[in-house]
């Protein structure tokens, strides 16, 4: 009662109680999604304090001893570090370097094309492989790249040539990686440019037209100049996740004979900490990789706001 | 109207460019999933390559692959699962999902910037793929299905985008109803939630294509053979040469095992397939206001 006599008094705070009493029924139904955040999103983040401690799994959490940097300095010195960091930034900037001209050509042919049915159809083809897992990936590259099965062995087969087994062999790898990704997300990529596309003027280009501007002319000199903000805001963003090299897909396709160019940070953790049992060492490399990937999307998010006036957050 | 106006030679040659690159990208995009699906067709004693099975008549394909697999129990029961996985992951999905998206889209809530920070910090930081893993474990949830869906029931960035979809709904609708007395709970559920059906729909079909996708926790986390979902059973089938179990206890004897590989897959894309043209409208709306937005 005490309380509430004070609150009546000071008028702000007896506003704010009213919001709060008014949005009681909201508080009610967000708290599950924040006890939810508590126990699924911030206990993990607890959990990972065990980079510094020498992880007894009887002892638990809490319980193992504290070693310090011990972890740390054990991946660091390691000879795999780099080899790791190299493949992951490999994987990261070879995939963007190939499929963003890719998602912008798509875009910009999908706006400019005039043949309504091969527009749409090659929209939806284009979308579709995005909602397919790396499993199913994997069956459609077995198709494809199989010794045995494979078209694109019959083809080396029809021109007198020996089969190739690309998906074991350390020179073909990368390219499997990154091509089979740019034919997995580029439709989907393409989405975003398409939007900034719908967004242009059309008085542009009715200006351009009675100024006798060229098709040609007009893509240089409208459409891609229009959608620059947001190719600058996709790269930025793609450098922001560099050290997610796509887990999924590499853990899917790779297999020992081409461990070397495939192994991935994420890949790697995984084999140490849940094959290997060694889950001080992987989660200390997983919070080297969080603590880096933190200062990476804070810093891309910076230079996003910096270029285009909006964050992401 | 533009055939109205005379085409220059250069324009003509600019739309030629444009159409035959776009036939060439459907080629590329087609040629993969179609020798896929002739693969799976193909007869037991079908003699020749790959490539002839691509343009083999579709009155002489073989579905003893897909017969195998629907009359397998194994099967069966993984496409079961995956079918649970699907819908319990996606009503949980967005039990946790929309609330706190609409929270966060009031700006008059006292505590959002809090709520939002709450929110924020794991999108910024991931803590990594052990420290999840001791939580799930704890939790005792190894070898039940949830913990497939859980640990991924409440993505950030989707948050994020139905929480800017709630933003630009007009303020006028949900002043009319508070001003006759509805409470926030009410606003929510009779005014914006049938408003938002294409974000509904957008967001549900992403965390269900990513549930029904996963394979990751399910291997983490089952073990249990009756528990598997599809991804994990495609996989093991992948994985497997011709010496496989499966082969050996003839489970799948009638049809070769590269058209049991691919006919799996197929099978298991099947409800995603289904699904997609109907959402298809929906998911690039609210990808685009996604994206705008940010």
């Amino acid at each position: 009662m005490e309380g509430q006599s004070i609150l009546l008094k000071n008028p702000v705070s007896h506003t704010l109680w009213r919001r709060i009493v008014r949005h009681k029924s909201i508080y009610l139904v967000a708290s599950f999604s924040f006890i939810y955040f508590i126990i699924f999103k911030y206990v993990p983040i607890w959990n990972a304090q065990i980079a510094f401690r020498d992880f007894q799994a009887l002892e638990g959490v809490t319980g193992s001893p504290w070693i310090g940097f011990k972890n740390f300095s054990d991946f660091v010195n390691s000879y795999y570090f780099w080899e790791l960091i190299r493949n992951t930034v490999f994987y990261s900037l070879g995939k963007m370097l190939f499929s963003v001209p890719a998602a912008v050509f798509l875009a910009v042919a999908l706006y400019e094309c005039r043949v309504f049915w091969l527009r749409k159809t090659v929209q939806t083809m284009a979308y579709l492989p995005h909602f397919l897992s790396w499993v199913i990936m994997y069956a459609i590259l077995l198709a494809i790249l199989s010794p045995s099965n494979g078209i694109l062995n019959d083809f080396i087969k029809v021109f007198g040539g020996e089969p190739i087994s690309f998906m074991t062999d350390t020179k073909a790898f990368p390219w499997i990686v990154i091509l089979s990704d740019t034919w997995k997300e580029t439709g989907w990529s393409a989405i975003i440019f398409l939007a900034a596309l719908m967004g242009i003027d059309p008085c542009l280009f009715e200006a351009a037209a009675v100024e006798g501007a060229s098709a040609w002319q007009r893509v240089r000199y409208i459409t891609l100049p229009a959608i620059k903000p947001v190719i600058v805001v996709v790269v930025l963003l793609k450098l922001g996740t560099v050290l997610d090299a796509g887990f999924n897909q590499i853990f899917m396709l790779y297999s020992l004979p081409v461990y070397s160019v495939a192994d991935i940070i994420d890949t790697w953790i995984y084999r140490q900490g849940i094959l290997e049992f060694r889950f001080g060492l992987a989660t200390a490399v997983g919070l080297f990789k969080g603590v880096f990937g933190l200062l990476l999307l804070v810093g891309s998010n910076k230079l996003i706001k910096r270029y285009t006036g909006n964050g992401l957050y | 109207m533009t055939s109205t106006i005379k085409l220059t030679r250069s324009d003509r040659v600019f739309h030629i460019f444009i159409d035959a690159a776009l036939a060439l990208i459907l080629a590329l995009l087609i040629i993969p999933i179609w020798s896929t699906l002739t693969l799976s067709f193909q007869p037991n004693d079908f003699i020749g390559s790959a490539l002839d099975g691509m343009i083999l008549p579709p009155w002489k394909w073989s579905t003893a692959a897909y017969k195998a697999l629907l009359g397998h129990r194994s099967f069966l029961s993984a496409a079961g699962n995956s079918f649970r996985i699907f819908f319990e992951g996606v009503i949980t999905a967005l039990f946790f999902t929309v609330p706190l998206a609409y929270a966060l889209s009031i700006k008059t809530l006292p505590g959002r910037k809090l709520l939002y920070g709450i929110v924020l910090v794991p999108y910024l930081f991931n803590p990594g793929l052990v420290p999840n893993y001791l939580l799930v474990t704890k939790l005792s949830l190894t070898n039940t299905l949830a913990a497939v869906f859980l640990p991924g029931a409440v993505s950030v960035y989707n948050t994020l985008i139905m929480k800017s979809f709630f933003e630009e709904l007009p303020e006028e609708l949900k002043e009319s109803a508070r001003i006759d007395g509805a409470s926030e709970l009410t606003v929510l559920l009779k005014i914006i939630l049938p408003l938002s059906k294409p974000i509904l729909l957008t967001i549900g079909l992403y965390y269900g294509v990513h549930f029904w996708n996963d394979f990751f926790n399910a291997m983490l986390y089952i073990n249990d053979a009756k528990l598997q979902p599809l991804p994990i059973l495609l996989r093991n089938i992948l994985l497997s040469s011709g010496m496989n179990e499966y082969v050996e206890a003839n489970a799948f004897g009638e049809a070769p095992i590269y058209a049991i590989k691919a006919a799996s897959v197929f099978l298991a894309a099947i409800p995603m397939l289904v699904a997609y043209p109907f959402i298809q409208r929906y998911f690039v709306k609210g990808t685009m206001l996604g994206s705008i937005k940010g």
